[in-house]
């Protein structure tokens, strides 16, 4: 283990000892043109033999998913919104809000009252195959591995269901199923990839806001339509997960947002667990020889 | 449409990122309004009024394409003395007859053809037949002298009649009728119009929701005028599209499952009227009509030789005595009814869920309980198939399974990916589907069910000499279940003798040498080649996409796409170039398969006295049209009136703001007890609309069987705005109950800003959405919207009215059991007494 | 709703005394959680107890033995063992896959605390093993009464070395998570667990021991309730609104608890110290107090990541110092 491999901007498939690796591949997710059509959801289902999550009517919009979880390896988020969107979470008092129950301030009680401009936000979430991924790092079987393509792939034949990687994930993707007892989560469909096929969403997607590639020329294409957006007078739209510095060394499934990641249930500034592990073993040493020097104090020091 | 055609939305998201500005309006807020640059809310069944102050915005501020309107639309035509409009009747047009509420159409005439209209009681007939608009689709019987003005300033032509009619249709009208903002709407205006014309053309894309109102037909039929005076008819990038509710359902009107049509919208011959074969084709053709209908018999011997063989011969007539005959409606919904009544004893259902998917769902049950038998073929065991053991009259006592004398058969069907054959989707491409597994267990397909069924009923009837039976005996009939192609090649047409392939539909002959299915799509299997199985990626070929499928007629993309060069044969702008005269090579050229006489010069004028295709004209571009022209007013055929106006949807909650008619004066209803319909009262204040959604397929039969789509939408809801959520007391997840004088329903409440209240005529209109997708089977269930909406028919296709209606919603489950009709009733009553 | 208005949400960090905006408010998806709650059972709360028993009693033993303790040798050996036993049950219990508890044994991987753990809980147990069974030797026949001993205290020595390890490695096992406040209590976590594992030895010690021998244990737990104390203070009032859930509901009254019975045994043990009763109670009571803690702590992390929040107002936190101090390129090492 090399320092940096906790942390910090590298290329994951060689790091984790692939020689002759293939470039590392990834989603880029354009929220911009989404239209929740869930196709990225069903196909994954039935490319991945996932189980249905159940029947329940949610009413958080046309969201019955919920979020991503063990039986849901995609899931699309919507945002209804009134009220135009706010560029500073903290610095601003008034914000969007889930419009899909009625509040206590109703809009266009008086018909003759101008209504905002109302906005549906649409996203198909996913795992973000980190390039420093928690849950890899923290798994004590082996069981999740980097492919050579830099993504993370839980191995179901080797999971023990010890669950450790699903609080080590600061997105909250990877989950344990209830009634199996392992860990489940996208594997960026590798036995698609490893025969050059895309994954089962990103064909699935009508409107190509799910892109599959190679991440290099992702993030570049991806640049290109933030400016095309920002053009278009679209300024909201930002990258989110893109950047090889940021606190999980840059996603493999990284998405252009129209708000900012929370609203989207995206944690706005996520850090790998594992950067602060030396850390936190150096802590635990120092602990332990308190704890040794306490034992020697106490029983030498006081004998009578 | 990204709700409900997720797919093609890609092409709106790939214009919108090459800069076109997306403009979406509906009453609702959906997944399409989510991705448009502006959202216009409306109310339901108002869109006439929206699109006839688009037409007066245009004329108003003549942002029209003079040339094009003129050259091509006939506009400048001039429209006989005794023609009454709207304006002059307060909502009717000239020839109304009380009494029958129909209009006689002699005086909708061109000037100096008064007489060429049809005979007393044939609109009653066509009615009764939705055949009005075949007369259309057919062109009707217009001589092509007729007197023009083309500086459009007569008073009597039809730009001058399109003018005063839709001079009322103001922004500030709309915005009384649809509850649309001025500022808005003309916003609409400014985009619409300043998107076309010589360099620019604008799409007009529908679902077909949009047909599914009393004034159906003129929904579409202001759509057309409009694209007509933008010039966006024929030319690339425009058109009027509609996006169908299931796989080739423009293939089923082209070789058609409706009752009043034969293969290529040949008209189902009716009893009275057509007598003779003579009387049928020539009803077809008219004899001295200009255009390509003219060569009918062809196509109709050519049918008739498809279907009989050698039994088909000219001394019987080709075998036209044993087509069927119409007698009158035998629409969807008359039939229902007859079941009721117990007129009809045997009912197919293919593919189809009547007791979820169609409109007064109580009828449609009630009706099928009282069959002898039922056959279902469907993919799974749905509502059709059970609702004499569990549907919603069982719970209410009207159907009591022991005594339910209809035998369902229900056979299990194999799936699109089971089976092989041709989808036709909206631009009349065929597409040719592969067989990607075979059918599980007993699931078969059609063509292996009703091959070994037709074999069956002539074995039983072998030997009969009842002369009912011999049109069956004598079909052509193989031994061997044919393949698709096999199919496919009978509807592209063959040399009886050779047996060789027809190249398309002018080859085929009126003298019994061609035999061909549907002639329109003539040319599918042209050199012996299965044309619609062509799948040249795009990237490999030009923009037109020429060598991918195969489209009808003759494989044009685009129809009328003479329309797309000036009248003297020249691209209106090179930006828009498509299809053009070639003066050197003396032809018309382009990308397209040009839709017009290959090598006839645009200014060829016919001689005097010419017929058919001889009298088409250089310049008429709408080769179909008796008149060679676009219609912006239609001086015959449509049951309702030559141009579209506004009237409100049978069920509403206002009176007409823009006439004394308050509905269409010539729509259809049942006038019976079981089939009724609401009166404007305040016992029903609301407007309800129903649509689909993205997660689930029509009446749920596929979809609500399925786990990954059940989960998805797991719960029949309803749609309301905060302020009806307000007013109302319904609670967020919590269940409602929406009543109309037919039924009462249930489902689970989501309040949202999607839906919005609306300002109309004065008054606050609130809307309520509805998905129609759950029924009693499957993995989630629920109520089904259709149980509310009533029979209110378009008089010319005689589609329901369904997606306007009124209710009221209240908190809560609905009644059970026989309190549910005590419920229902007790509203009824109220509304009579008109006790709000 | 995705509106909240956390309290005394004011940042505190390395942003030092620079003036913070406190978030007014904070959006999310529906109020659901961002990161996932551990799908631990109580399984894990009791082993971090049982762990930390196990390693406090193997430090009493091998003190006693040291010091010619033998009841305090005893009683550590044999409580280690217990807990040992317990704590392989429930780590394998608390498996999704039970059966498949040895693939823990596949890998030695330092990136992963758990495994660091599994070995370092393979040999402490080894160790401890055989010093507990060595406690049997009396009863055992010849060559087994004569070889045991050695061994047994072999096992001791290197169960005690091993044990700060098995005490403060699960501190790291919770806070190498995205659980919010268990991963911004790394820092002290190790402290608190090390801390109440020499409180359940001294207790332990308190209990079996008389009270000749128990003035180590008493130390013990005068020692191990210090750290535990300090490091609980620092965690619920420095981590900003990442204290909150270690302060409320039910993480909030297991540690108020824990913090109680510590002072009530420490007090105990250092006033009871000529009543065997006392002692004896004041032991149970450090006891207590030590499996509160753990619950607490574990209680406390479970809740930081069921409220969005608490994920969502730190990092937002975070993000605002980082644009304050000009730091346009993301580099979270600057936290």
């Amino acid at each position: 283990m090399t320092g940096n491999s906790l942390y910090g901007p590298l290329d994951p498939a060689p790091d984790a000892g692939w020689t002759d690796a293939p470039p590392r591949m990834g989603f880029f997710t354009d929220t911009s043109v989404c239209i929740g059509c869930k196709a990225c959801e069903v196909a994954c289902k039935e490319w991945n033999l996932v189980p249905d999550d159940g029947f329940d009517l949610l009413g958080t919009s046309y969201d019955n998913t919920g979020g991503l979880s063990a039986n849901s390896w995609r899931h699309v988020a919507f945002i209804e919104q009134r009220g135009a969107p706010h560029g500073d979470v903290l610095g601003a008092a008034a914000g969007p809000q889930f419009l899909g129950m009625p509040g206590r301030d109703l809009p266009g009680r008086d018909p003759d009252a101008p209504r905002t401009d109302f906005r549906w936000l649409m996203m198909s979430n996913v795992c973000k195959h980190c390039t420093h991924a928690g849950c890899l790092d923290v798994c004590p079987t082996g069981s999740l591995f980097r492919t050579e393509f830099g993504t993370v792939v839980v191995q179901e034949d080797i999971c023990n269901g010890c669950g450790y990687c699903i609080p080590a994930c600061p997105y909250g993707v990877i989950d344990q199923r209830g009634d199996d007892g392992r860990a489940w989560k996208c594997t960026l469909c590798y036995d698609r990839i490893g025969d050059g096929l895309s994954p089962a969403c990103a064909t699935a997607c009508p409107t190509q806001s799910i892109q599959y590639g190679e991440l290099s020329q992702l993030r570049e294409r991806a640049a290109d339509r933030v400016a095309h957006l920002h053009g278009q007078g679209v300024g909201e739209a930002r990258l989110y997960g893109h950047d090889p510095s940021d606190g999980v060394g840059g996603d493999g499934a990284f998405f252009l947002l129209l708000d900012e990641p929370e609203v989207y249930g995206l944690p706005p500034d996520p850090i790998v667990p594992t950067r602060d592990l030396p850390a936190m073993w150096r802590r635990a040493g120092l602990a332990g020889l308190a704890m040794a020097a306490a034992v020697v104090v106490s029983f030498l020091g006081g004998r009578p | 449409m990204a709700e409900a055609h997720p797919v093609g939305f890609q092409y709106v998201v790939e214009a919108k990122n090459r800069g076109a500005r997306v403009i979406h309006v509906d009453p609702r807020f959906t997944r399409t309004s989510a991705l448009a640059h502006t959202y216009v809310p409306m109310r339901a069944g108002a869109d006439i009024a929206f699109l006839g102050g688009v037409i007066n915005y245009i004329l108003a501020n003549e942002k029209d394409f003079r040339e094009y309107v003129v050259a091509y639309t006939n506009a400048s035509m001039i429209v006989g003395e005794d023609f009454q409009d709207t304006e002059d009747l307060d909502g009717l047009f000239s020839g109304f007859d009380p009494d029958l509420r129909v209009y006689d159409q002699s005086t909708w005439q061109y000037a100096g053809q008064g007489d060429v209209g049809q005979p007393e009681g044939a609109a009653h007939a066509d009615r009764e037949t939705a055949s009005g608009l075949e007369q259309e689709s057919h062109g009707p019987p217009v001589p092509a002298d007729v007197p023009r003005d083309p500086t459009l300033q007569h008073p009597r032509c039809v730009y001058q009649i399109l003018r005063r009619h839709y001079a009322r249709y103001t922004p500030e009208v709309v915005e009384r009728v649809c509850g649309v903002p001025r500022d808005q709407f003309l916003e609409v205006c400014a985009a619409w119009t300043a998107n076309s014309g010589r360099e620019r053309t604008t799409a007009l894309v529908y679902s077909v929701g949009w047909t599914q109102h009393s004034v159906g037909v003129q929904y579409i039929r202001a759509g057309a005028i409009i694209q007509l005076l933008l010039g966006n008819m024929g030319r690339p990038g425009g058109g009027v599209m509609a996006l169908r509710g299931h796989a080739s359902i423009q293939g089923s009107t082209d070789i058609p499952t409706l009752f009043n049509l034969l293969p290529g919208y040949l008209p189902m011959p009716h009893h009275r009227q057509h007598e003779t074969f003579r009387q049928w084709v020539d009803a077809i053709r008219h004899p001295e009509q200009q255009g390509f209908w003219a060569n009918a018999e062809a196509y109709a011997v050519s049918l008739l030789k498809a279907y009989w063989g050698d039994a088909a011969r000219p001394e019987n007539d080709w075998g036209y005595g044993w087509l069927p005959r119409l007698t009158g409606d035998h629409g969807t919904y008359q039939q229902v009814l007859d079941m009721i009544d117990g007129r009809i004893k045997g009912y197919f259902l293919l593919g189809q869920n009547p007791a979820v998917g169609s409109a007064h769902g109580k009828a449609q049950r009630l009706g099928m309980a009282n069959l002898d038998w039922l056959v279902v073929r469907d993919l799974f065991e749905i509502e059709s198939a059970t609702f004499w053991k569990d549907g919603p009259e069982v719970a209410t006592g009207e159907i009591v399974p022991e005594r339910c004398r209809t035998e369902v058969f229900l056979m299990p069907a194999a799936s699109h990916a089971e089976k092989e054959g041709t989808f036709t989707q909206t631009q009349r491409l065929l597409q040719w589907r592969e067989k990607a597994l075979d059918p599980p267990g007993d699931c078969r397909s059609e063509l292996w069910f009703f091959h070994h069924l037709g074999r069956l009923v002539r074995e039983r009837l072998a030997g009969s000499t009842r002369p009912r039976d011999q049109g069956i005996l004598n079909l052509t009939w193989p031994d061997e279940e044919p393949s698709g192609e096999d199919v496919l090649r009978e509807i592209n047409g063959f040399d009886v003798v050779t047996g060789e392939p027809v190249p398309n539909f002018t080859a085929l002959k009126a003298d019994g040498s061609t035999a061909c299915g549907c002639w329109i799509y003539s040319g599918v299997f042209q050199d012996g080649v299965n044309q619609a199985a062509r799948r040249k990626p795009g990237s490999e070929q030009d923009w037109v996409a020429r060598e991918w499928g195969w489209a009808w007629p003759s494989d044009r993309r685009t129809l009328y796409n003479r329309a797309s060069a000036d009248p003297e044969g020249r691209p209106w702008s090179e930006r828009k170039k498509y299809v053009w005269w070639d003066p050197d090579a003396g032809e018309w050229t382009g990308y397209d398969v040009p839709d017009f006489e290959k090598n006839k010069p645009p200014g060829y004028r016919p001689p005097d006295g010419a017929t058919g295709v001889e009298a088409i004209s250089g310049d008429d571009a709408f080769i179909m049209q008796g008149d060679g022209k676009g219609w912006l007013y239609a001086p015959s055929g449509l049951i309702d009136g030559p141009l579209p106006a506004h009237y409100e949807p049978a069920e509403s909650t206002v009176r007409n703001p823009l006439y004394g008619r308050q509905a269409n004066p010539t729509h259809k209803v049942y006038d019976r007890a079981d089939s009724p319909i609401n009166p404007r009262s305040a016992v029903y204040p609301y407007v309800f609309t129903t649509s689909r959604l993205t997660e689930h397929h029509t009446a749920g039969g596929m979809s609500r069987q399925l786990a990954y789509l059940s989960e998805l939408q797991p719960e029949m809801f309803v749609e309301v705005s905060p302020e009806l959520a307000t007013e109302r007391g319904l609670e967020h997840r919590g269940w409602a109950h929406i009543v109309t004088t037919r039924a009462a329903i249930e489902a689970r409440v989501m309040v949202t800003d999607r839906l919005r209240p609306l300002r109309v005529d004065g008054r606050v209109v609130h809307q309520i959405w509805l998905p129609y997708h759950w029924g009693g089977q499957g993995l989630v269930t629920g109520d089904s919207a259709n149980d509310l909406i009533g029979i209110a028919l378009d008089p010319n296709v005689l589609i329901q009215e369904s997606k306007a209606g009124t209710c009221d919603i209240r908190p809560g489950r609905r009644p059970t059991g026989g309190d549910l009709l005590a419920y229902v009733e007790q509203y009824r009553r109220r509304a009579e007494n008109n006790d709000g | 709703m995705s509106r909240g208005s956390p309290r005394g949400g004011r940042g505190r960090g390395r942003g030092g005394d620079r003036p913070m905006v406190p978030p007014a408010e904070f959006r999310s998806y529906y109020g659901r959680p961002i990161v996932r709650p551990p799908v631990w059972h109580h399984d894990i709360a009791a082993y971090l107890f049982t762990g930390g028993l196990a390693a406090g009693s193997a430090l009493l033993a091998a003190g006693g033995d040291a010091t010619g303790r033998p009841a305090l040798r005893r009683a550590g050996r044999v409580t280690a063992l217990g807990a040992l036993v317990a704590s392989t049950y429930f780590l394998i219990n608390d498996l999704g896959r039970p059966a498949r508890f040895h693939h823990m044994l596949r890998v030695a991987k330092p990136t992963s605390p758990m495994s660091m753990g599994t070995w370092i809980l393979s040999a402490f147990g080894a160790a401890a093993g055989v010093s507990a069974v060595a406690e049997a030797a009396p009863l055992l026949p010849g060559p087994l009464r004569r070889l045991l001993p050695p061994l047994g205290t072999a096992g001791q020595y290197g169960a005690a070395v091993l044990a700060p390890a098995l005490a403060t490695y699960t501190a790291v096992l919770l806070a190498d998570t995205a659980t919010p406040s268990w991963h911004a209590a790394y820092p002290e976590l190790p402290l608190i667990f090390g801390g109440s594992a020499l409180a359940s030895g001294a207790g332990v010690g308190l209990i079996a021991a008389p009270p000749s021998e128990a003035g180590p244990a008493r130390r013990m737990a005068v020692l191990g309730a210090a750290f535990e104390l300090y490091g609980a203070h620092r965690v619920e009032t420095t981590k900003g609104i990442l204290s909150e859930p270690y302060t409320r509901g039910r993480a909030g009254r297991w540690l108020r608890a824990g913090r109680a019975l510590t002072v009530l045994g420490v007090a105990g043990a250092v006033l009871g110290r000529r009543s065997r009763v006392v002692s004896a109670l004041s032991g149970a009571s450090l006891l207590a107090a030590s499996l509160a803690t753990r619950f607490g702590v574990f209680d406390g992390g479970v809740a930081s990541a069921a409220d969005p929040k608490y994920t969502v107002i730190p990092q937002r936190e975070r993000l605002a110092r980082r644009a304050e101090d000009g730091q346009p390129v993301r580099d979270p090492r600057a936290t």
